[in-house]
């Protein structure tokens, strides 16, 4: 072979063995980890400057036992109470025999994009008398139940109903069917489920201010206008408490659903006797989550005096703001969560999975904690950017960037490598690739992504509170400031545009979700 | 001349060794069907072709022109070389059209009707791929392949996801679509039907290995090994002595060809001992005894319709269960006694390099 003309070699020859671009992806995705990770490092730093002192001062006191007590019987109570909401309505909506299910299925999911501090204005408004620990989970019951019906409903859905019908016919019945083959298939939805229902319940401020209901967060606020550096150490607990509840999903044993895609329809369950109170039940939980709110506001609106009215000017303004700063949040959390994703499509690696899990721990970072980290970070090293814009932008970034990456890789599971292989054999490069196929079928995802977390911002209330530029107002704090006044007629018209401004967004979700839900199944 | 060229070529996922010097030579104009078992490396063999994975070591040459030599390579785009995976992938937001004409300039868009045409699809170019049957998703993802004037065209178990009548009448489209258009094919299969139906060549894959290459007839007549044998078609072994070009065996005595015929005794002062392969076919079953036949009874018989393969032993002998095609309309019970005669020549090997 050395001895004969070697064959002509062809121009285009690379070099190659890993190529530059996947590289540089890792590279890309690592600084985005790092960056969304620095609340965590920026919470230490305050702690250490604040010092050991002031930390035990704050900290290690009875007023912290009972804040520690109040946040996890909610947690608990609210978890228990969203699981079983959860459950039944998602067993409801995709195996029993329900008039109007995808009427059912829409309603169901409402109550996400109605805020918990809206909710709980409607509840204090009219019956200001409600017991804080009462009114704090009925409240967050009806605005969590939601976090555990979709992961259900979708696995339900996804789960073969031959194996249902497998125990029927060996002899098993109904309610053993349920107990010994449904519910251990969707267990590991409902734990999920509830995992996001405990970080949403321990971040919630807005809602438990309202109703009284002292826990850290709104000790962190209380502190926060006095002593800042003793609200730096209040973060310590909720931070842990958020880490430990996301370290012990992660240790309970994970069963993913056997993927086998049902091509059968479910036969459901006829409800017979029980379809009017099945009906009725799924009717009261619709009312007391979305209607109750709704109804309050139009209430308030329609009692008001036309002088307490805000001026349309004011509130035209707080709508722009809060659109502005909403879609910019929304748009930067779904170009990083991007390359984030993108990093999925390779082979499983060891800097892959780092990467992706480390991503989802700022799921346990409540928005007080990110606000506040952001404000230490601003006022210390880069105090051109305290009190701007950018900032809240930014922690909105951070908040919502899971949610973004959720959406993101769930349709980065529609590009799989073969179809870009093929694009690149018919004498595409990779940047045509990447712009013609890649791109194109990633658009839905990226506006899910978009429309998720805008409608989160929009009705984010608490790092809002704390970074919002002075003299500026969103819809949430002018909101906030008229209903903390009890000016309940003055407030309501922000709420309702806050409801407007994410129902375009939620339907569009809606609709997403429900496609993916049936290709994927 | 090759259209393309395998030499030694080396491929490892991590320590896992895929392919190990690979020697394969494509023909220009003609099918070449490379067959292996799931987890052979066939689908590694064809990614590599295309330009996807890189070689670990020794050099591809496509169109003879070197694309990989162990260190450098270049990158599929630049290969000219046409690639229809399994089950199509079309890219599901363009029409047929807009798949089909994926590769090709503006200017050169107009060829799409053409080749449409040529698969038989021409209605259905402004139809998504999810209106279409997997038969007709195929024919795009051909189509789509050919629109570049590929040197070569790669199809990845093209058929496997297709229902049986389909698949034939597709296997045969394709094979008429490809000798048309004079398009030098690799194609990769488990079905040993498919490539013994379609091929010019067919490349057995083992372990990474290529362990036999060669016309389809020659491969099933004629293996060169025991392995190659194995791959293709169903067959008997049986252990034998040599004696000149007959071979002893529980058969009587057999014609033999292949290496193990010249294992005369004396070579090893042993008596030449050998392993001698025989097709089903070449076992014909009496019902009464002729002159040379071997007595048998007949195990089980598994019936395919136009003829039906039995399993058979012989009588007052521990030689291994024996197969034999016999003709659909012969029934046979099990249990009941047979006469085997052997046609034609068996095929020897020395013993130990048989096993």
């Amino acid at each position: 072979m050395a001895t004969l003309s070697p064959p002509r070699t062809a121009a285009w020859m690379t070099r190659r063995r890993r190529p530059a671009r996947e590289i540089g992806l890792l590279v890309v995705a690592g600084i985005i980890a790092l960056a969304l990770l620095s609340p965590l490092a920026l919470v230490a730093l305050d702690a250490h400057s604040a010092g050991w002192g002031e930390i035990h001062r704050t900290l290690f006191r009875a007023r912290s036992v009972m804040l520690l007590r109040h946040t996890v019987v909610l947690a608990a109570i609210v978890a228990v109470a969203a699981a079983l909401l959860g459950t039944g309505t998602a067993w409801l909506t995709e195996r029993a025999a329900l008039p109007a299910r995808r009427l059912w299925t829409v309603l169901l999911v409402l109550p996400v994009a109605v805020p918990d501090f809206v909710v709980s204005y409607a509840w204090h408004s009219f019956a200001p008398r409600i017991p804080s620990l009462l009114g704090a989970s009925i409240v967050m019951t009806l605005g969590t139940y939601p976090l555990v019906y979709l992961p259900v409903a979708a696995a339900l859905r996804r789960a073969d109903p031959s194996m249902e019908e497998a125990a029927h016919s060996l002899g098993v019945g109904r309610w053993a069917t349920l107990r010994r083959v449904t519910l251990p298939l969707v267990r590991t939805a409902i734990i999920g489920g509830c995992v996001l229902v405990v970080l949403t319940v321990i971040s919630e401020f807005g809602a438990f201010e309202i109703l009284g209901y002292q826990t850290f967060t709104t000790e962190i606020f209380t502190e926060f206008q006095f002593d800042a550096r003793a609200a730096g150490s209040l973060a310590i607990p909720l931070v842990l408490l958020g880490l430990a509840v996301l370290l012990a999903e992660g240790l309970l044993p994970g069963r993913t659903v056997a993927g086998s895609a049902p091509r059968r329809a479910v036969r459901p369950v006829r409800l017979r006797r029980m379809t009017v109170p099945a009906m009725a039940g799924l009717g009261a939980l619709v009312v007391l989550a979305v209607g109750v709110p709704v109804g309050t506001i139009v209430y308030w609106m329609a009692a008001a005096q036309q002088t307490t009215l805000p001026a349309a000017a004011t509130l035209t303004s707080a709508t722009l703001t809060t659109l502005s700063y909403s879609a910019a949040g929304a748009a930067a959390a779904v170009v990083l969560a991007l390359p984030v994703a993108l990093i999925s499509l390779r082979r499983s690696t060891v800097p892959r999975t780092v990467l992706e899990r480390s991503t989802y721990l700022t799921k346990a970072l409540p928005g007080v904690v990110i606000a506040l980290s952001l404000v230490f970070f601003a006022t210390r090293y880069a105090f051109g950017l305290y009190e701007t814009s950018t900032l809240l932008v930014v922690a909105y970034v951070i908040l919502n960037f899971p949610l973004a990456l959720v959406c993101v890789k769930a349709s980065v599971a529609h590009v799989p490598p073969r179809l870009t292989d093929v694009g690149r054999s018919l004498g595409r490069g990779p940047v045509a690739v990447f712009v013609r196929v890649t791109l194109p079928l990633l658009a839905p995802g990226l506006l899910a992504g978009f429309c998720l977390v805008f409608l989160t911002a929009v009705t984010e209330l608490t790092a809002t509170l704390v970074l919002a530029p002075i003299g500026v107002q969103t819809l949430a704090t002018q909101f906030w400031a008229f209903q903390q006044n009890i000016a309940y007629s003055a407030a309501a018209p922000y709420a309702l545009v806050m409801l407007a401004l994410a129902v375009i967004p939620g339907t569009l979700l809606g609709l997403w979700f429900d496609r993916e839900r049936s290709t994927r199944a | 001349m090759s259209a393309i060229e395998l030499h030694e070529a080396s491929k490892a996922f991590g320590s896992t060794p895929v392919l190990e010097r690979v020697d394969l030579d494509v023909p220009e104009r003609s099918i070449t069907a490379v067959l292996g078992a799931s987890g052979s490396g066939k689908t590694t063999l064809l990614r590599l072709i295309a330009g996807f994975e890189a070689l670990d070591g020794g050099t591809l040459t496509v169109g003879g022109r070197v694309v990989d030599d162990g260190a450098r390579s270049v990158p599929a785009q630049h290969r000219g070389v046409g690639y229809v995976p399994q089950e199509g992938a079309l890219f599901p937001h363009l029409t047929v059209r807009g798949n089909v004409g994926f590769g090709l300039s503006r200017g050169e868009r107009g060829r799409v009707s053409d080749l449409l045409d040529l698969v038989g699809l021409g209605e259905l170019a402004r139809r998504y791929p999810h209106q279409l049957s997997g038969g007709q998703q195929q024919r795009v993802a051909l189509a789509r392949a050919l629109a570049i004037g590929p040197a070569v065209v790669l199809l990845d178990e093209p058929f496997s996801a297709l229902d049986a009548s389909l698949r034939s009448e597709l296997r045969r489209d394709v094979a008429r679509i490809l000798s048309e258009t004079a398009t030098t094919t690799v194609l990769v299969t488990h079905d040993q039907g498919e490539a013994l139906a379609m091929a010019d060549q067919i490349a057995l894959l083992n372990d990474g290995t290529v362990i036999a290459a060669g016309a389809p007839r020659r491969l099933y007549q004629d293996p060169p090994g025991l392995a190659a044998a194995a791959s293709i078609g169903e067959f008997n072994l049986l252990a034998a002595q040599v004696d000149g070009a007959t071979a002893r065996t529980a058969l009587g005595e057999i014609s033999i060809v292949g290496p193990g015929a010249s294992a005369g005794p004396g070579d090893d002062g042993l008596g030449g001992s050998c392993q001698v392969m025989l097709r089903p076919e070449q076992l014909e079953l009496r019902l009464v005894a002729g002159s040379a036949d071997t007595a048998a009874e007949v195990l089980e018989v598994q019936y395919l319709g136009h003829d039906a393969l039995a399993r058979l032993r012989v009588r007052g002998d521990g030689t291994p269960v024996l197969l034999a095609r016999i003709p659909g309309e012969l029934s046979l019970e099990p249990g009941q006694s047979v006469w085997i005669a052997v046609t034609g020549a068996g095929r020897a090997w020395p013993a130990t390099a048989a096993s």
